[in-house]
């Protein structure tokens, strides 16, 4: 089950960034993308096209797979490793009418023990001279959570997603856009697998472990802050800043650096990102009894943590934009490659795989390597 | 006297109010349609990679506890 982080392809994958007095671009992209860390191993394809429809229309479609293999820490701890996979399609809407553009969208994500529907709509204004647009949005998420070893478990899982987002142009090469965002979460928002552990003396580990328990209600707020500038030897530099903060008490801050440098038919993009979080209320490492809180967690997660990212992307235009059309209908494409190195440190998380007294665990440490190459097509 | 202030700062950000209503219809964008050509070229774009990034922040959602507030409402620059 790896149902997190749906909400950014349902608004994402419906929406893009685009502009609210203009249709997207056409185009098509074909990606491979492969997670490998930590024990796990995700890959799998996505293929995305969008296509115009008349001067007001544009429609979206985009398939996307994940085929899971897992030995996580989680997994090697308390569980068997696993094979899983995940498929999700999503269909979206463009509809442009003078400087407003609405927007609709529905995404459906499935794997044999959870299934989410999510639904999407949203509008965006043109204003001063189209140096401002103003964007509303609202998402919904239906999900149902089920569990392999039980049959008979089902548990429905409620979303509401409320965002406001504006892009400012300031000068001629600064661009920079605010997006708030607040996600209220009703239902079960466990996971049926995973379990929280407690000190038992009565086992010869000195620890025990139970069924984690959450809160079925969370609401987060989160605004996000990026502008980006167009540099004087034609390349650009972006900054990023993100807040976020919800109802579990985690508060994190997020920010990025990227810069982007094309050369003849190349563009090289470089970024390095830093996340921090402090940790929900209800997560421990190690309960001091069973049952200790009403609300237990162990997911790392949702532990206090700090994370790192440096990204190398290089793409590659094999068919520029000469005015003239490749294969009859291929204005430009291009190849792009990317990897992003990503480093997770766990400040109260234990590798129980580690030889040591409970308690005295070494903390753990994530790496993963995420790797992506697709093929745009924009005709 | 704090009283007074209190009417006075009222007044002060009433008319303000009206003034900035009143002036967004007069509002000249300063930077024109024809000096665009910078942020219209490609390395400016918010999202040029849209199926790229909804990987990368899926990714992130599921390797951390924070999620959202990074543009997926988006937004344009009206530069085309």
């Amino acid at each position: 089950m790896i149902r997190r982080g749906l909400i950014s392809v349902i608004l994402l994958l419906s929406f893009g960034a685009s502009h609210a007095g203009v249709l997207p671009d056409d185009r098509a992209d074909v990606l491979y993308h492969l997670y490998d860390g930590g024990g796990v191993e995700i890959d799998g394809p996505s293929v995305l096209v969008r296509k115009k429809a008349g001067k007001s229309m544009s429609f979206v479609g985009n398939y996307y797979v994940d085929m899971i293999s897992s030995a996580s820490i989680d997994v090697i701890t308390t569980a068997s490793p696993y094979t899983e996979e995940r498929t999700q399609w999503s269909l979206g809407m463009d509809y442009l009418r003078g400087n407003t553009t609405m927007r609709v969208g529905y995404t459906n994500s499935v794997e044999s023990d959870f299934n989410a529907n999510s639904y999407a709509f949203s509008v965006s204004q043109d204003m001063f001279g189209d140096l401002t647009t103003l964007t509303l949005s609202y998402g919904l998420g239906d999900d149902l959570v089920r569990s392999s070893v039980d049959e008979n478990f089902e548990e429905p899982l409620d979303r509401q997603i409320y965002g406001l987002g504006i892009t400012q142009i300031l000068t001629k090469n600064l661009i920079s856009t605010i997006n708030v965002e607040t996600v209220t979460e009703e239902g079960y928002l466990n996971n049926p697998y995973r379990v929280v552990r407690y000190a038992d003396p009565l086992s010869a580990t000195g620890y025990s472990f139970e069924p984690e328990l959450y809160p079925n209600t969370r609401t987060s707020n989160a605004v996000g802050l990026r502008a980006r500038y167009f540099l004087p030897y034609r390349a650009a530099i972006e900054g990023e800043y993100r807040y976020f903060t919800d109802t579990w008490n985690i508060e994190s801050h997020t920010a990025a650096l990227t810069y982007i440098h094309p050369w003849r038919d190349w563009t090289f993009t470089g970024k390095f990102r830093y996340y921090d979080q402090t940790g929900a209320h209800f997560y421990r490492d190690l309960f001091a009894r069973a049952q200790e809180t009403n609300f237990r967690g162990r997911d790392k997660e949702l532990s206090p943590l700090t994370s790192y990212t440096l990204k190398l992307q290089a793409a590659y235009e094999f068919i520029s934009d000469d005015g003239t059309k490749a294969w009859g209908f291929v204005k430009r494409a291009k190849v792009t490659a990317s990897l992003n190195v990503l480093s997770v440190d766990y400040h109260d998380f234990s590798d129980l795989t580690a030889q040591a007294p409970v308690g005295e665990e070494p903390l753990y440490q994530l790496d993963a390597n995420i790797f992506q190459i697709y093929v745009s097509f924009f005709y | 006297m704090a009283k007074k202030i209190s009417r006075i700062s009222r007044l002060l950000l009433a008319a303000l109010v009206v003034a900035g209503l009143s002036g967004c219809g007069n509002i000249e964008p300063w930077v024109k349609p024809y000096e665009r050509d910078q942020l219209a070229d490609p390395i400016m774009a918010l999202d040029g990679d849209p199926v790229s990034t909804a990987y990368i922040q899926h990714v992130y959602e599921a390797r951390e506890g924070a999620k959202g507030g990074e543009g997926a409402v988006g937004g344009g620059c009206g530069c085309n």
